[in-house]
């Protein structure tokens, strides 16, 4: 208010107003904020369309398509002495959806289950917990090792890439391309069995068999420097192979992303200005170079929470990835299920924490959005 | 015609002439070394291969040679039931093959079907292509696959390579959709358009070249994918019991090799055989690339 009755003032106004500033601020800001709310808007229905897409597959899977695992188990209660009545019973307190009752219904049941939070009880690894209960600390250490090698990987990846492209042609260059491919092709779970496999049991180098679980048995969880340093000692085997299998990907993208920059037009200018290369490389090539690879962020996150279904299980890692191991071996379907709706949860979360950091270091695409 | 004939001659003159593959050394230095071993690597992957499918009998199980270190008759030593590594693991290599040749077929034609049908569609049909697309891209897949191959056991390698295939399409198709974007709004493809040219004769004579390359890379890709997926699917017994490099080393695993420096010998064989095609596919998928894509290689 105060600054439209400045702006409609002229004749109070010298030259250089100091309430210019405030009076653009205000006639710009309806632009940012419209464009962000339907942003805001857009991505919501985005995440809530995948998670219903998701969340019927399973469904499909598990309870819908003849021979689903659901009725198997039913028919494998009665084979045991159940009867037919007391085997529906069991799974419907189990999956907290009536099996008896018509599919649509059973959908429905599904559906209103998933709004309240609720994803059944496990059925064979621990009859009766309920599944929110086993992803939730799980979870957070397959977040936390697969979050922090993927931040170690990306500003190594970023860097040995950007020395790549300036000493392009190199031998420097070379050995980090080709080495960076091979590292690419190799699958995580190898070099995490060819680590332990060396490093622990042949050289005796770490002493592996200690490292199992997310911390030490004789240290207190909670905020605590032992505790602290511990689940650090611990995630160091699983995130090296993490970060040993994506810093390829990244190196090579964030070369051929450099590359580019590199002879674009302004970095030219900085040099002509007779900046030191020092920066022009680290505000004008780097900055740059960089935007690209954030969008591959979420990808990637993906791809690391896949494979650690298998590299928590050599480290005998407590994350997700050990409890979907454990309940693909004895097939226990809401635990399962559960695991893909939070996996799912996951990625979605990172997709758009991604795509919002795009947005705040990009800010041709903000103007792009007023437009 | 005598101009023609005027032009032609002046243009050969000149001392600008277009790169082309003359000889098989021109091709060796074009491919560069990394495509070399690739090529000659695969090769010698899909011989051997062959060979050890048709030609070699399963070896026999040997209760007193149980996980030998290498010697002269096992040249890879043996497994746990004194099987020799080596003809394993060469034995075990169509398996492997089948799987990702099938697989990567397969991905690679749904990726095309679905990142064509956009660009050529238009409207609403690409819009639900992208938004499918971007929503099967977005779903942690692998896990859903893990799942899907553990409450529907798969029972051949045709019927794994389609599962692979039906769950990996995704990233592909997005690169397809790119390059036909880009390709359709080339110049010549705008001329053969004005041209009032025939559809079927633009897709064929103008688009297919310019795409053909693409495709045989994002196989390859495809191809590595579907190998990795295989391996871990075989760390959880979700695969069909063929002795190929996954089941082998996910049945060394089981028998606790990683720990037993002896019985080592029986899981790394497949291991290294399976980094070795993979590194292959990679070199060789790369130097295409460079070998397709000019501009690539100038900026190599």
């Amino acid at each position: 208010m105060e600054s439209s009755r400045t702006t409609g003032d002229v004749s109070r106004a010298p030259a250089p107003d100091p309430a210019r500033p405030a009076a653009t601020l205000a006639a710009t800001r309806p632009k940012v904020v419209r464009p962000l709310l339907k942003l805001v808007a857009r991505s919501l229905v985005r995440v809530v369309l995948m998670l219903w897409a998701v969340a019927t597959v399973t469904f499909l899977a598990i309870r819908a398509l003849p021979g689903n695992p659901v009725d198997v188990w039913v028919q494998d209660l009665q084979g045991r002495g159940l009867t037919a009545r007391q085997a529906e019973v069991q799974a419907t307190q189990l999956l907290r959806i009536d099996v008896h009752a018509s599919l649509w219904s059973q959908y429905v049941d599904y559906m209103r289950n998933l709004l309240h939070g609720d994803l059944g009880s496990s059925v064979i690894l621990s009859p009766g917990t309920p599944v929110t209960e086993m992803l939730a600390g799980r979870l957070a250490w397959t977040l936390f090792s697969v979050g922090l090698s993927l931040i170690v990987a990306f500003v190594i990846g970023m860097h040995l890439g950007g020395i790549a492209a300036y000493r392009r042609g190199g031998w420097i260059d070379r050995l980090l391309t080709n080495g960076s491919a091979v590292m690419d092709a190799i699958p995580a779970v190898l070099v995490g069995i060819a680590l332990t496999f060396y490093v622990g049991v042949v050289w005796h180098l770490v002493p592996i068999e200690s490292l199992r679980g997310a911390y030490s048995p004789d240290v207190q969880p909670g905020v605590n420097l032992p505790f602290v340093l511990s689940a650090l000692g611990h995630v160091i085997a699983p995130a090296t192979v993490y970060v040993l299998t994506t810093v390829g990907a990244w190196v090579l993208q964030s070369r051929s992303s450099a590359l580019t920059v590199l002879n674009d037009d302004y970095v030219t200018q900085a040099r002509a200005r007779g900046l030191s290369e020092r920066i022009v490389r680290v505000a004008f090539v780097q900055r740059n170079a960089r935007l690209p690879l954030v969008t591959g962020f979420a990808i990637t996150m993906g791809f690391v929470v896949s494979g650690s279904i298998l590299v928590e299980e050599i480290f005998v890692y407590p994350g997700i990835g050990q409890l979907l191991a454990n309940a693909l071996a004895k097939r226990d379907y809401t635990v399962m299920q559960g695991i893909v709706l939070a996996t799912t949860v996951t990625v979605l979360l990172a997709t758009a924490i991604a795509d919002a950091l795009y947005g705040w270091l990009d800010p041709r695409t903000r103007t792009e959005q007023d437009a | 015609m005598s101009v023609v004939e005027h032009l032609e001659v002046a243009d050969t003159a000149e001392p600008v002439r277009p790169r082309r593959l003359t000889s098989a050394a021109g091709g060796v230095r074009q491919l560069g070394f990394g495509g070399v071993f690739g090529i000659v690597g695969l090769l010698t992957i899909v011989i051997a291969s062959a060979v050890g499918h048709y030609l070699i009998s399963v070896p026999r199980t040997d209760l007193n040679a149980i996980l030998q270190s290498p010697s002269l008759a096992h040249p890879l030593g043996t497994d746990f039931t004194g099987r020799d590594n080596l003809v394993l693991v060469i034995r075990g290599g169509w398996d492997m093959l089948e799987l990702a040749f099938v697989a990567g077929l397969l991905m690679s034609a749904i990726a095309l079907a679905f990142g064509l049908l956009g660009p050529f569609a238009g409207g609403v049909v690409d819009r639900i292509v992208v938004g499918v697309t971007d929503l099967w891209l977005t779903v942690p897949r692998f896990i859903l696959l893990l799942v899907v191959a553990s409450l529907y056991r798969v029972s051949s390698t045709f019927a794994l390579a389609a599962l692979i295939a039906i769950f990996g399409w995704p990233y592909l198709a997005r690169q397809i959709r790119a390059q036909a974007l880009s390709v359709r709004r080339r110049e010549h493809v705008e001329a053969a358009r004005l041209l009032q040219l025939r559809t079927g004769h633009i897709v064929l004579r103008y688009l297919a070249p310019a795409i053909a390359p693409f495709v045989v890379i994002s196989t390859i890709t495809g191809m590595t994918a579907a190998i990795y997926q295989q391996v871990i699917l075989a760390f959880f017994g979700l695969v069909p019991l063929t002795d190929n490099w996954g089941v082998l080393f996910s049945v060394a695993y089981g028998q606790n090799a990683i720990y037993l420096p002896a019985a080592a010998w029986s899981m790394f064989a497949p291991i290294a055989a399976i980094c070795l095609l993979q590194l292959c596919l990679v070199l060789t998928s790369r130097s295409l690339e460079g070998l397709f894509d000019p501009r690539l290689r100038a900026r190599r």
